[in-house]
């Protein structure tokens, strides 16, 4: 029997209000295993990211973790599962240094005080790790520039070692430079056993390094597929409902107007 | 991007150390580092608590031209007591303006919290340290109710705490019943708060030399620690420069408060619980806590903190301190009345704080700009009654000073967002 996967979604639907964001999306995400989860603008990607991550927790279906169903109610659920997040608004401090930030709700005491050194060197050791241009560590964040702030947030999804990264757009921000360096670590990632849930809408990124594609379009799945073998056309087309894999959907979507 | 060795530290190490810019074992060395570091935070839209201190200095100036007993040591012994009711206030208001919030229940809750003294102790004849304790509890209990009803409901502060200025003035009215005004054993424990003063020299000398000891020790073994693993660190000039500056506020202050009467209990007890609270919040996990929320609520709760209990502890903090300045205040006067906590007392508290550099907006600024926004507002205010000034003059100049300090931080914090959209 195959290792059942790190992360399963089941069936998850998430309602804000009246209106229907995911309906029944399954998705898998497997240890070395990085998952390309593609779709328009207002597709739902970050809401989903959002489900997994324990922000704004799933109405219905199962979340399993190595094949048993766990309840993600919180944040702090997901962490001690092991899922990192990179949000894509970042939901950094801004009044906080990188330092603080990095650290935020798992700082590392020393006689109940706050041990900033043994951060500050953790910190460059990361950051180091991540880019060649490590920013300011005590400047607040506020003072950094976007690409600065996203490098920042990525380091802080790495800090607990988690086994399941989620990342939203992690390279939107990013110069050329740091797009390459972020696509390492996470090719890096995947090769010490991590599952990576990239959310890009660079197709490029996406076959360059991604295992598998899912997409999602309208809130629900519309086709999975291994980027290996389909073609770019492919992806395109089901991402832009050319190809909708649930036509009953896009009719009664229509209809309604 | 930058470097991380532009940090401040490692700058100055560089600047003053092997570094190309400065050389040389002289004073003038570490002030330059000094300067540059400054000069960098400068940049970066932090003014510390720089335009606060000139305020100060250009108040005293003024005032000693105007009346030459102004900086005597009477005067200023006197000062450093007067501050010592409202600043404990406003330490508390330092907390909710942390969070971005407003309280404006503290004036109330310190009428309250003397009330419910005076009426235990002096009408029920219970023992005054569980009085005492009685009463700051109240503060505390009042401070925590609304903390979590406002975190609970997701009102802003501002709006909660209206409704606990009426309602906590309401419940003090009741607890004096009709008649009036209190008065407290003038010789009681709650008088010597502000009556007591340590007429032994050395004490307010002790306590200078280990307040610069203990500046030193610290910076000092934290410098060992950071040499040790190879990190950016302070050099010994300065750590040498700022024990030097503490060390000479200390004892100026300490030789002026003894040519009057010695150290005064209330001002160490400020200072104390100062200090402490300042180590609370920037040092442990619960203060860090307290500014990431004010640096972004969603953020925060992503990070999985416990925003509901967080503000719950922030307003209890601010009730706590409200309870504790009531009881000064009450004990600067021996008497608790049907006013008492009302008035400019509020409005003082939250001008204190935001003199002393805490910003409006939250996740800025510390407990000591508590004491440096009273000690201008109380330096005014002194300053006036020994020039004869009429109040008018009085409260328009304290007005343009909290406007002067409202406009900076609104600045700063725009030239902070500014050099991140770069
Ligand atoms: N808190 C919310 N309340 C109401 N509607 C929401 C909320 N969050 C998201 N939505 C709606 O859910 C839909 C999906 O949003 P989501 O942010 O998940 O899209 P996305 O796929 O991440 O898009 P993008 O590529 O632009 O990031 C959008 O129509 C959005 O308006
Ligand atoms: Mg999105």
């Amino acid at each position: 029997m195959p290792a059942p996967p790190l992360l399963a979604l089941r069936g998850v639907c998430k309602r804000f209000g009246a209106v229907e964001v995911l309906k029944d999306v399954d998705l898998e995400i497997h240890a070395g295993q990085v998952v390309a989860l593609l779709g328009d603008n207002g597709a739902g990607k970050s809401t989903l990211v959002k489900v997994i991550s324990g922000v704004a927790p799933a109405d219905k279906g199962v979340i399993e973790w190595e094949g048993r169903a766990v309840h993600i109610r919180r944040p702090h659920d997901a962490r001690d599962l092991g899922i990192a997040t990179v949000h894509q608004d970042l939901a950094l401090c801004l009044n906080l240094d990188v330092v603080g930030n990095l650290f935020l709700g798992r700082e590392i005491r020393r006689f109940g005080f706050l041990d900033e050194m043994a951060m500050e060197s953790r910190t460059i050791e990361l950051l180091g790790r991540l880019t060649r241009a490590v920013p300011e560590l005590r400047a607040p964040v506020v003072s950094l520039s976007t690409g600065q702030r996203q490098t920042v947030a990525i380091a802080r999804s790495l800090l607990g070692d988690p086994r399941v990264l989620l990342l939203d757009e992690p390279t939107a921000a990013l110069g050329f430079e740091q797009t390459t360096e972020i696509l390492d670590l996470v090719d890096a990632l995947r090769d010490r056993g991590m599952g990576v849930l990239l959310i890009s809408h660079n197709l490029g990124d996406v076959k360059a390094l991604a295992d598998r594609a899912a997409v999602l379009r309208l809130g629900r799945n519309n086709g999975f597929f291994n980027v290996n073998t389909v073609s770019q056309e492919q992806i395109i087309a089901s991402v832009t409902g050319a190809t909708d894999n649930v036509p009953r959907r896009g009719t009664s979507y229509e209809a309604r107007w | 991007m930058r470097r991380a060795t532009e940090n401040e530290q490692a700058d100055d190490a560089a600047a003053a150390g092997g570094g190309t810019a400065v050389r040389g074992h002289t004073v003038s060395g570490a002030l330059r580092s000094c300067g540059a570091a400054l000069r960098r935070r400068f940049r970066a839209g932090d003014l510390g608590s720089l335009p606060i201190v000139l305020v100060l200095a250009t108040v005293w100036i003024v005032f000693q031209c105007l009346n030459g007993n102004f900086l005597s040591p009477r005067n200023l012994s006197n000062i450093s007591v007067d501050i010592v009711g409202t600043g404990l206030i406003a330490v508390g208001i330092v907390f909710v303006l942390l969070l971005g919030e407003l309280d404006l229940s503290v004036g109330s809750i310190s009428g309250l919290a003397a009330a419910v003294f005076a009426v235990l102790n002096v009408n029920n004849g219970v023992p005054e340290w569980l009085a005492l304790i009685l009463a700051v509890l109240t503060g505390t209990a009042a401070g925590a109710v609304q903390g979590y009803s406002c975190a609970r409901t997701r009102v802003p502060a501002f709006v909660l705490t209206l409704a606990g200025l009426l309602t906590w003035n309401g419940v003090m009215l009741a607890v004096l019943g009709t008649n009036g005004t209190v008065n407290l054993d003038e010789h009681g424990l709650v008088a010597d708060l502000t009556d007591y003063y340590f007429t032994n020299d050395a004490v307010a000398y002790c306590l200078a030399a280990v307040c610069a000891g203990a500046v030193f020790t610290f910076s000092y073994l934290d410098r060992r620690r950071r040499t040790a693993a190879g990190m950016p660190h302070r050099t010994l000039r300065h750590i040498a420069l700022r024990t030097g500056a503490i060390a000479v506020v200390a004892f100026v202050s300490a030789y002026l408060l003894n040519r009057f009467q010695g150290l005064p209990l209330a001002l160490l007890i400020f200072l104390a619980v100062v200090a402490g609270l300042d180590v609370l919040l920037r040092h442990t996990h619960y203060g860090r806590q307290v500014y990431a929320l004010g640096g972004g609520v969603e953020a925060a709760r992503r990070a999985s903190l416990n925003v509901i209990g967080i503000r719950t502890a922030v307003l209890a903090v601010s009730g706590t301190m409200a309870a504790i300045g009531g009881l000064f205040l009450a004990s600067r006067i021996t008497s608790v009345s049907q006013t008492s906590g009302s008035g400019v007392l509020l409005l003082n508290a939250i001008a204190a704080a935001v003199i002393g550099g805490t910003s409006l907006f939250g996740g800025r600024g510390t407990t000591w700009s508590a004491v440096l926004g009273m000690l201008v507002i109380q330096s005014i205010s002194s300053g006036m009654a020994i020039t004869d000034t009429p109040s008018a003059a009085q409260l328009v100049i304290t007005g343009g000073v909290l406007f002067a300090a409202v406009v900076i931080d609104a600045l700063s914090r725009r030239s902070q967002e500014a050099r991140g959209r770069a």
